[in-house]
């Protein structure tokens, strides 16, 4: 058989997902405790065994490739010159790289950012500033202020081109990395090269420094953080391979303990006639909420909301939504049992998501000129996405996922927000996107086929249990 | 031949962005360097655009009659923003009512604009400001 292992090494669990290329099967999965803080190769032979339980004997593993958000995950920070331009634009690159971004600064570093980027202790920081023959003072500056800091991560320069060699002298004791810049000409975004910088530092050299490494026998490589295994399976879906179509674009959702990741592959151009302002926009992009979480953020999730709303939503008093919240906040492996619990577990998730997804997504606006009406676009119109995609535990333990997924789009009560109208709904019930956006390196068909074939039509799922046939 | 950064657009809620593709066309043939920002520009946005492309003037257009209220505090934004010495710039249809031509350039000035330009000026005549105040600038 020629069968994969594809890893998550995740910070609360160890996932594995088992699969025969040739069958486009899913063998088993297997879970096991997440052990970067003693030893990690504890945790992959829990999840060994349990996957061993489940599928019976394993076969021998053609490919066993992993991904890591373990230990903190790839914590980043990012520097740019103006917040909204080039430190926008190095956002979006560690974004994409799948960072978890601790911190972001603009303009020139004081002593007193320089002390709390040292105290956030980075894995990467991204340094970027000045288009390309634009300002060379401020990233000179902060190239300067990082090369006399005591930071001992590595640095990826990816400014101004005319400032590289100058920058590199004063990134001398560093660990640094030279790269295209993130904004080679103004509201250019170029922001593939410092991903794939920010990637091969990863596999170089974070996964080592997180202790992942000492499971070396259990796998052949830590190929990329998870959620930028998860956003290469997004983009696999949605754009297909030569001569095998996708789903076209396609909005990714994953809410999760702490953060809620949503991301989509479409270029949400403006509509004729509507006036794009701000940066051009990531075709594939990601965005992190750090304030919606299920568990670790679940008074944020409420607070966003309205405690009123959420329970309204969940059918329960106002006063019990503070003693759950509170319950939750202390208890991150909280498990609902009661209806009441139940049912406010399910009314957070609804609430992050439709939140997590209004802030993706662009908005319009009308602005009054002496020569009429004119309508103005910040970010991404994703209201033509043909695919809406739930990703993650909390979607794929849901008795109504659907109901979840619902609040990601449109919504009559908000005409400006740029959200999905009418795209399929699917599940990703197995959570094979991340192990697909892993596979899709060596095997890409396979990995293509596995992933579409595994996403559960959530509109048909409810059609068939109405005519009996689920 | 001239070189160095300059950046352009329409300000405000004003979308007469023809005078202004004209001005870039001139000024690219010229040999600048043009971040053109186009219509509906917000005033803030040029200071960022000009902070990153470090450029060395800002040439603001308005048609629609209220560039007085737009510009206002455009100098302020720069120095703010640590362009004390950017050259500023602006043109299109400056006089409103029955104000003369003089009164209108005086109140630009007094807002801080290096060259005010009157309706119907050439983009030749802008050529010309630019390379005297620019080597002056270098010099």
């Amino acid at each position: 058989m020629n069968a994969a292992l594809l890893i998550d090494f995740g910070s609360t669990y160890t996932k594995l997902r088992a699969v025969d290329i040739a069958a486009r099967r899913l063998i088993g999965s297997g879970q096991g405790p997440s052990t970067v803080a003693t030893d990690v190769n504890l945790g992959m032979h829990a999840a060994l065994e349990d996957l061993e339980r489940r599928a019976g004997k394993l076969p021998r593993f053609r490919y066993r490739l992993a991904s890591s958000s373990a230990a903190g995950g790839l914590r980043m920070v990012t520097i740019g010159l103006v917040r909204e331009l080039t430190a926008e634009a190095a956002r979006q690159a560690a974004l994409g790289a799948g960072a978890k971004l601790v911190g972001t600064f603009a303009y020139r570093l004081t002593q007193s950012d320089l002390q709390k980027i040292t105290a956030l202790a980075p894995d990467i920081v991204l340094l970027a500033g000045g288009t390309d023959g634009g300002n060379m003072e401020v990233v000179l500056h902060n190239a300067a202020a990082l090369g006399a800091s005591a930071l001992s991560c590595p640095i990826v320069y990816a400014g101004n081109r005319a400032a590289a060699d100058e920058a590199r002298r004063h990134l001398a004791a560093k660990t640094a990395l030279f790269t295209d810049n993130v904004m080679p000409e103004f509201n250019e975004l170029n922001i593939d090269p410092a991903r794939a910088a920010i990637r091969k530092v990863f596999i170089e050299r974070i996964v080592h420094a997180k202790g992942i490494d000492r499971a070396a026998a259990a796998f052949d490589s830590v190929v990329m953080p998870t959620p930028a295994a998860v956003l290469e399976g997004a983009r696999l879906v949605a754009d297909g391979l030569p001569g095998a179509r996708g789903l076209g674009s396609v909005l990714v959702v994953d809410p999760g303990g702490a953060t809620t990741d949503v991301h989509s592959v479409a270029s949400g151009e403006p509509a004729p006639g509507v006036i794009p302002q701000g940066l051009p926009e990531p075709r594939v992009k990601r965005t992190v909420e750090g304030d919606l979480g299920m568990r670790y953020n679940a008074a944020a999730v409420v607070e966003a909301a309205g405690s009123a709303v959420i329970a309204a939503d969940a059918g329960i008093r106002e006063e019990e939504v503070k003693t759950l919240v509170e319950n939750l906040s202390a208890n991150a492996g909280f498990l609902p049992a009661t209806a009441d619990e139940k049912a406010f577990d399910q009314a957070l998730a609804r609430a992050a998501v439709g939140i997590a997804v209004r802030r993706h997504c662009g908005s319009v606006k009308t602005v009054y000129t002496p020569t009429g009406p004119v309508t103005v676009q910040h970010g991404k119109d994703l209201r033509g996405v043909e695919a809406l995609i739930g990703t993650g535990g909390v979607l794929a333990a849901s008795p109504d996922a659907r109901a979840i997924l619902k609040r990601a789009l449109a919504d009559a009560r908000e005409p400006l927000a740029l959200m999905p109208a009418a795209p399929r709904l699917l599940l990703d019930r197995e959570y094979l996107l991340y192990a697909c956006g892993l596979l899709q390196s060596v095997e890409p068909q396979a990995a293509l086929e596995l992933a579409l074939e595994h996403l559960i039509a959530l509109d048909q799922e409810l059609a068939d249990e109405r005519t009996g046939h689920g | 031949m001239p070189s160095g950064t300059i950046v352009t657009g329409v300000i405000g809620s004003d979308t007469h962005i023809v005078g202004n593709r004209i001005l870039t066309m001139a000024l690219e043939k010229a040999g600048y360097k043009v971040v053109s920002l186009g219509a509906l520009t917000p005033a803030a946005d040029f200071v960022k655009a000009a902070v990153e492309t470090r450029a060395q003037a800002i040439l603001v257009s308005s048609l629609y009659g209220q560039g007085e209220l737009d510009c206002r505090g455009f100098r302020d934004l720069c120095t703010e923003a640590g362009l004390e010495d950017i050259l500023l710039y602006v043109g299109g249809n400056l006089v409103v009512g029955k104000r003369s031509w003089e009164e209108t350039e005086q109140t630009y000035r007094a807002m801080g604009f290096d060259r005010v330009a009157a309706p119907g000026t050439r983009s030749e005549a802008v050529l010309e400001w630019l390379a005297q105040d620019l080597s002056g600038q270098e010099a």
